[in-house]
This record gives structure tokens, sequence and C-alpha cells, in this order.
């Protein structure tokens, strides 16, 4: 395929993978990297560095619409980035050592996660008391709602610190933005509204993907004719995705997403194993 | 400054290094596709050649202008780090500039990497 050509599949796919994962809220960034290796034969590494850098844009790009309507906690976001940087920088350290087909393994199981978290029944983190750790950094915050503003605390601060290390090792060892894990750690474990844990996720993606991506430019993984088509398609996709978004009942497409979702997986999993990579 | 005024700047931040980012990377994406676009692809096998920051004066033009577009957008969140910093230094939180400084170290740290 000619470069002309290969880019406007690149872009085309990029688009389609930042629209649904806008809508479904899984981000599109995890769906790139499979369908770059599996269906178009771009080496692993660098299908991470294009993902990686469309991850900061979609993040960035999001999290501006975010911050400005309030429910970010900053504060939040600020301290658990010192765990997500110092994991993002360790997992981008290990891609060198750990063999494409390993990655590729573990990129199946962090999909077929994401596939299956996308798709159950969101059970409300319980509300717990207040962490002492909370109120010496300021965690407890609020937020508006339309029956006035709600105020929350914050617990197991932690345990949330130390899943989010978890987190940032992902995102740097697969190029991804691992916002899934992150919105886990703060709904379900630290008792922090969904509202504000999704967008607060969506505001550190971008500081934890860029901790990566020093790396991954040191080591090449980032092609600029590969991370053009990619970054463009997925920011484009998921800016049209956000403002669908408002409007649509996203139960049957966030479905089907997780089907595809899941195949990929499989496919990596099984390209893993069978040593493709 | 209050947190609200923080906030929209932040806002304005990333929304100004995002923009900036996309049109570099769209120019020079245009320029590349003019110069090589009848080329063939070849992303199956990792060669490493755009390697650090160096890359970005060794690169042809329309390369380059693509790489300094993704660097604009890697930049951004870390301006972002900065400019927090600088936020809880006006307002004397003195643990959030110690927590924001270590994320800055971390992500300086990062980059360094590939200065060489």
């Amino acid at each position: 395929m000619n470069v002309a050509a290969f880019t406007a599949v690149v872009f085309a796919v990029s688009a389609l993978a930042g629209f649904l994962g806008a809508l479904t809220g899984l981000g599109g960034g995890v769906v790139v990297t499979p369908v770059l290796t599996i269906l178009l034969g771009v080496d692993l590494h660098y299908a991470m560095g294009a993902s990686l850098v469309s991850v900061i844009a979609t993040s960035s790009g999001a999290a501006a619409a975010y911050v400005k309507e309030g429910f970010s906690n900053i504060r939040v976001g600020m301290f658990l980035e010192i765990a997500t940087t110092l994991g993002a920088v360790a997992g981008a350290h290990l891609t060198a050592v750990i063999p494409a087909s390993a990655l590729a393994v573990a990129f199946g199981v962090v999909l077929l996660y994401s596939a299956w978290q996308s798709v159950r029944a969101r059970a409300g983190g319980a509300r717990r008391a207040s962490d002492p750790l909370a109120e010496r950094l300021s965690l407890n915050s609020s937020y508006p709602a339309i029956a006035g503003v709600v105020h929350y605390r914050v617990s197991y601060v932690k345990a949330g610190f130390s899943m989010m290390f978890g987190a940032g090792l992902l995102s740097g060892l697969l190029g991804i933005g691992s916002g899934a894990l992150k919105v886990v750690a703060m709904d379900q474990m630290m008792g922090i509204p969904f509202k504000v844990s999704t967008t607060t996720s969506n505001f550190m993606i971008g500081v934890t993907a860029a901790a990566g991506a020093g790396i991954y430019l040191s080591r090449g993984y980032i092609d600029p004719g590969l991370a053009m088509p990619v970054m463009l398609g997925v920011l484009a996709g998921s800016l049209l995705g956000a403002r669908e978004l408002a409007g649509t009942r996203t139960r049957a497409l966030r479905l089907v997403f997780a089907v595809v979702v899941g195949a990929l997986a499989i496919e990596m999993l099984y390209s893993g194993v069978s040593g493709k990579f | 400054m209050t947190d609200e005024r923080f906030d929209s700047m932040i806002a304005s931040l990333l929304r100004t290094g995002v923009a900036l980012s996309a049109g570099l990377a769209f120019a020079g994406g245009l320029w590349f596709l003019e110069v090589s676009g009848r080329g063939i692809a070849h992303y199956g096998r990792f060669t490493a050649d755009v390697r650090g920051l160096g890359a970005l004066a060794r690169l042809p033009g329309p390369q380059a202008l693509i790489f300094a577009g993704l660097l604009v957008l890697i930049a951004t969140p870390v301006a972002r780090v900065v400019f927090s910093l600088v936020a809880f230094a006006l307002q004397r939180d003195r643990v959030y500039i110690v927590c924001t400084t270590l994320v800055l170290a971390v992500l300086l740290y990062s980059i360094g990497t590939a200065l060489w």
C-alpha cells in the first residue's frame, strides 16, 4: 500500500475508534493499537507510540471542557499523578526488556477487562468515612449538580494511590490512557462520585501519557508519519463523539463496541501466544 | 488567585496546546503526503529511526513539522503542571507545591531521557 492510501486508512479507522471510544467512554486509544497491528500489520512499538500520542490529544481536548464545568478535582488529580507518572516511567522502561509477544498478551487481557467493565452494570462505590489523610491533603471537595452543590469525602487514599501506580504502569507499558482503571480506583476504591472520577481521570491521562511519551521518544516508538493520522483521526473522532454524547442512548452501542473490543482482545491474545509479534 | 479563575486558565492552556499541535501536524501531514505519498508504507518492522528530540533536526522538512506538532502535544500537559505549580505557589499551598514539583520532576526526567 502506498503512503497516501495507508495514511487515509489509518486516519479513517482512528477517527472511528475515537468516535466510538468517546461515545462509550472506553477511550479511543485502547482499540487503535490492536487495529493497527492486527489489521494493518504495523509493528507493535510504533502502534503503541502513535496511540500514546493520540491519548494525550484526546485527554487534553476533553479535559479543557470538563475543568471549566467544575467537575474535576484538581487536587486529587495532582496528588494521584505522582503515582501515575512514576508508574508510566517504569512501564515505558519495561517495554525495552519485555518481548513484544508478552506485551500483546498483556494488551489482550487489558482489552478484555475494558470490554467487561464497559458493559457490566455499574455499582456505585459505597460511601465510607473520610480518611484523615484526605483531610490533610484537602482532597474532600464538591461539584455542581442540578439540585445544588454536592459535597463529597475521599477515603482509602493510600490504596487508591497504589492502584494509580498500577494504572500508570499499564499506560507506559502498553501506550494506553488506562482511564478505566483510574476510574475504578477513584470511584470504587476512594469513594469519589462517578462524574468527578471520570472527569478527573481524563484530566490525569494527559500527564500520565506525557510521562511515558518522553521515554517512548527516546526509544524511537513515535514515528511522525504514522502518529500524524492516528492523532488527528482519534482527536477528530472523539470531538465528534463527545458532541453526539449528549443526546444519544448509548447502551446498544456500548454492547456492540464491547463485542468488537472483546474480539480484538482474543485476536491479540492469540497472536501474542502464537508468537506473531 | 481563585480556583475558578485557575481552572478556566488551565482549560484555555490545554485547548491552545492541542489546537496548535493539531495544526502543525495537519500542515506537516499534507506536506508529507505531497512529497512522500507515492512511496511504500513500511511500518511493519521497527527501526528506531526517529529517536530522541534531536530527530527534529535530522528529519526531512515534512516529518520535522509533524514531529514539532507532536512535541507541542507532549509539552501541553507539562505546561499544565508548570502552570499548576505557579498557581499553588500563589496560594501558598505547601502540600501541593511539593506534590506538583514531584510530578514535574518525573515528567522532566522522562523528557530528559529523550535528549540523548
